[in-house]
């Protein structure tokens, strides 16, 4: 380990400044392990006394090499490991991966799983928000926040397991539309879980926004300006906390999202106190999608028909002779895509989350590069932490929102 | 295409003789890396692509002329479009001139390309390693660097790659 | 009847020294907050309030190795990530035990690659392994009942 921090100043003594070489100033490690760092990020702190002159961020100690274990799997067996990139929105990864693929395939998505993508997304933004609020809260020492927030997310949990089988790494959207049909107690259970959301939201806002002390440690913390936003390429809530209503569903709707009426949370401050009311109320916005998305549900097939990319059901395999070929080809290599290059992009809780896809005409992908929004989002956290105390540092990093799944890749 | 984005590639193609291509709905220009930093300026300052969405590249190793393709998205706030960028880079000694002084976030996605494809950026302030520990040998994402898998142990082979295998006892 | 009754009434208790070390470490364990990726989520999920593991003795997470009993390494721990949790371990007094939860921290999981360490195991010694992708929290509750297990059968040799 000596060797690690005498490498780390030579190679950042161009960054630190002239006062901690000389000794004034303290340069401090807040290691891979931290409880308030989410994740295993390090931070080389610089600090005078207890004020951050500078920080810089290393990260790469959960980098996975996903995109070069993607190359050598095909389409689909490269789909299971798209939900542990950002690992609190699995859905929304596998979402933008299938749509990739069916633009650049040229595939047809059925009405009915679109409908059934957008309210398991929602869900899914609305349960990646309530960790967000739990652990954000945890390290303002709101501690009892955190207990309401995954008592809530259980019930979102339980409708993953009811639809897929598992809690978490479903892999349920599949290219051409989803796995299989929802059971018939989706329904009911989805709609008992919007009928009690909307009073749990209250709970929160009641212990949080009149609170004092949590007004105290989050307003006028880590103030950031639209232009410089857009700048270093920030998106999601810390964008719209600035006064930019930049919102993808709403610009370059994907999925069926122009037939569902909502509202796009913007504040003006730029601080931790907008960026925490933008996300509440963005909660409050993915239910009413949910409500709108379960009372137009059409009926019809969950899976595209174009038996080249989709697998026929196995009643036919005993009749049909170009069933049992499909059956075989796709099983045995997998699908063989086109020859080309698309890039998708959707909205993540987190902000712009893109693949860049390109096939070579194989049925393995040729290169898959995942635009991840904490990437850009975690590169301005040392212009934000200038100037403030050490425990202001720990909110910063709770509110920028950040999964280091997502940004080691 | 959009009137916005017609407006910008016809003035492009006209200026630095850039090549259209359109796929899927999807512009793409092909740009020669001297003229990259020209082009990323008008793009930026005459039609408001003001948002640096994606900055990666592409390995088509074993051709080595051009190895590399250096991939851009750029995005309008205002305006709602995209425009893709192409740089062909050469497998010898691969080298292209930096963003960072129009984009600052080209900051963080130049160092990750330096880590995983070997190419340098001329005029970037701090290039080194991001993702791969500092000592690393080799560039990860280059097609011919190994995936560096661990043989799959079924019965037949398990007492062999065990004990091979470094197991810590204490 | 004998002396357990005689003693019971003046208010003491016969137990043997290993039982009542083992009960002692059993039931207050307390693990490291030590969180790597998607397991940690189902690790916090098991600390809250449906599957409660403070039952079992796991109050609260310590975030400092040097107060420590257990180390459950929850994600997949990179070849970068490998000194750094050999240095936690190190700095654990003893006794120590180590809970590999899930398949990339079991057997490097389904990243078979250059940057992840094909299973833990390389760098220390594991005492119980929970399968699953991530293992639900009360399959982690079992592996670390299953722990409690093994610790109360240890012996004075296995101390010394």
């Amino acid at each position: 380990m000596l060797d690690q921090s005498e490498f780390a100043f030579n190679e950042l003594r161009h960054l630190v400044s002239e006062r901690a070489i000389k000794g004034e100033t303290m340069l401090l490690n807040m290691g891979p392990q931290h409880p308030s760092t989410h994740g295993v990020l390090r931070l080389l702190l610089e600090l005078d006394g207890e004020i951050v002159v500078n920080c810089f961020p290393d990260i790469g100690f959960l980098h996975t090499g996903i995109e070069k274990n993607m190359e050598a799997k095909s389409y689909e067996k490269a789909a299971v490991m798209t939900d542990r990139l950002d690992y609190l929105n699995n859905l929304g990864n596998n979402l933008v991966y299938c749509m990739a693929i069916e633009k650049l395939a040229d595939l047809d998505v059925p009405v009915r799983a679109q409908a059934i993508r957008v309210i398991l997304t929602e869900l899914q933004r609305i349960s990646s928000h309530l960790v967000w609020l739990g652990t954000h809260t945890l390290d303002l020492a709101a501690i009892s926040v955190f207990w309401y927030t995954f008592r809530e997310r259980e019930l979102i949990l339980d409708i993953n397991e009811m639809v897929s089988g598992q809690r978490m790494m479903t892999t349920y959207f599949r290219p051409g539309g989803l796995w299989r049909d929802v059971p018939v107690e989706f329904e009911n259970a989805v709609r008992d879980f919007i009928k009690i959301f909307p009073q749990r939201i209250k709970e929160y806002e009641a212990m949080l926004s009149e609170n004092p002390i949590f007004i105290e440690r989050t307003k006028d913390i880590g103030i950031l300006k639209a232009e410089d936003a857009i700048h270093w390429g920030v998106t999601g809530p810390s964008l719209r906390a600035t006064g930019v209503e930049h919102d993808l569903r709403k610009v370059d709707p994907y999925s069926g999202y122009e037939q569902y009426e909502f509202d796009v949370p913007t504040q003006t401050d730029g601080d931790t106190y907008a960026r925490y009311l933008v996300r509440m109320e963005e909660m409050r916005q993915s239910l009413r999608i949910v409500q709108q998305a379960l009372d137009k549900l059409p009926y019809g097939p969950v899976r595209s028909n174009n038996r080249k990319f989709v697998p026929p059901p196995r009643s036919e395999l005993g009749t049909s002779m170009e069933a049992v070929i499909h059956h075989f080809k796709l099983w045995t290599d997998g699908f063989d895509m086109p020859e080309g290059s698309v890039y998708e992009a959707t909205e993540s809780p987190r902000g712009v989350l893109g693949v860049y896809l390109e096939s070579d005409g194989g049925p393995k992908p040729f290169r898959v590069h995942w635009r991840t929004p904490s990437f850009d989002n975690l590169q301005i956290l040392p212009k934000l932490a200038k100037g403030h105390l050490v425990a202001d540092l720990v909110a910063l990093m709770g509110t920028t929102d950040f999964v280091l799944g997502d940004i080691d890749r | 295409m959009n009137k916005e984005l017609k407006k910008a590639t016809s003035a492009l193609v006209e200026r630095y003789s850039v090549e259209l291509r359109e796929f899927r709905g999807q512009t793409n220009l092909i740009v020669s890396a001297e003229n990259i930093i020209e082009v990323c300026q008008t793009l930026r300052d005459e039609f408001g692509f003001n948002f640096l969405e994606v900055e990666t590249a592409v390995d088509y190793w074993p051709q080595q002329e051009p190895r590399f393709h250096v991939i851009y998205q750029l995005y309008s706030i205002e305006k709602h479009i995209r425009i893709g960028l192409r740089v062909h880079v050469s497998g010898v000694s691969p080298s292209m001139p930096t963003l960072v002084g129009l984009f600052a976030n080209a900051n963080w996605r130049e160092r990750e390309i330096w880590d995983m494809f070997g190419i340098r950026f001329e005029g970037h302030p701090d290039l080194r390693r991001i993702l791969m520990p500092h000592d690393w040998q080799g560039h990860p994402l280059r097609k011919d660097y190994p995936l560096g898998y661990e043989e799959v142990q079924f019965t037949f082979n398990a007492e062999e790659i065990d004990r091979d295998k470094p197991y810590a006892e204490e | 009847m004998g002396i357990e009754q005689k003693a019971g009434d003046l208010g003491a208790v016969t137990i043997r020294l290993e039982q009542a070390v083992n009960w002692a470490r059993t039931y207050a364990m307390w693990p490291m907050l030590f969180g790597l990726a998607c397991c940690a989520i189902e690790m916090m999920a098991g600390q809250a309030a449906k599957h409660d593991m403070s039952r079992f003795g796991m109050e609260l997470m310590r975030a400092t190795p040097r107060q420590s009993d257990l180390m459950i390494i929850s994600g997949r721990v990179t070849r970068k990530m490998a000194p750094v949790l050999r240095l936690l371990y190190d700095q654990m007094p003893d006794p120590k035990w180590v809970v590999s939860m899930g398949d990339c921290a079991s057997c490097g999981g389904i990243f078979n690659n250059y940057a992840i360490v094909q299973g833990v195991d390389e760098i220390m010694p594991v005492d119980v392994y929970v399968a699953g992708c991530p293992p639900r929290p009360e399959a982690l509750v079992h592996g670390i009942l299953t722990l409690h297990e093994k610790v109360r059968g240890e012996t004075l040799k296995t101390w010394a």
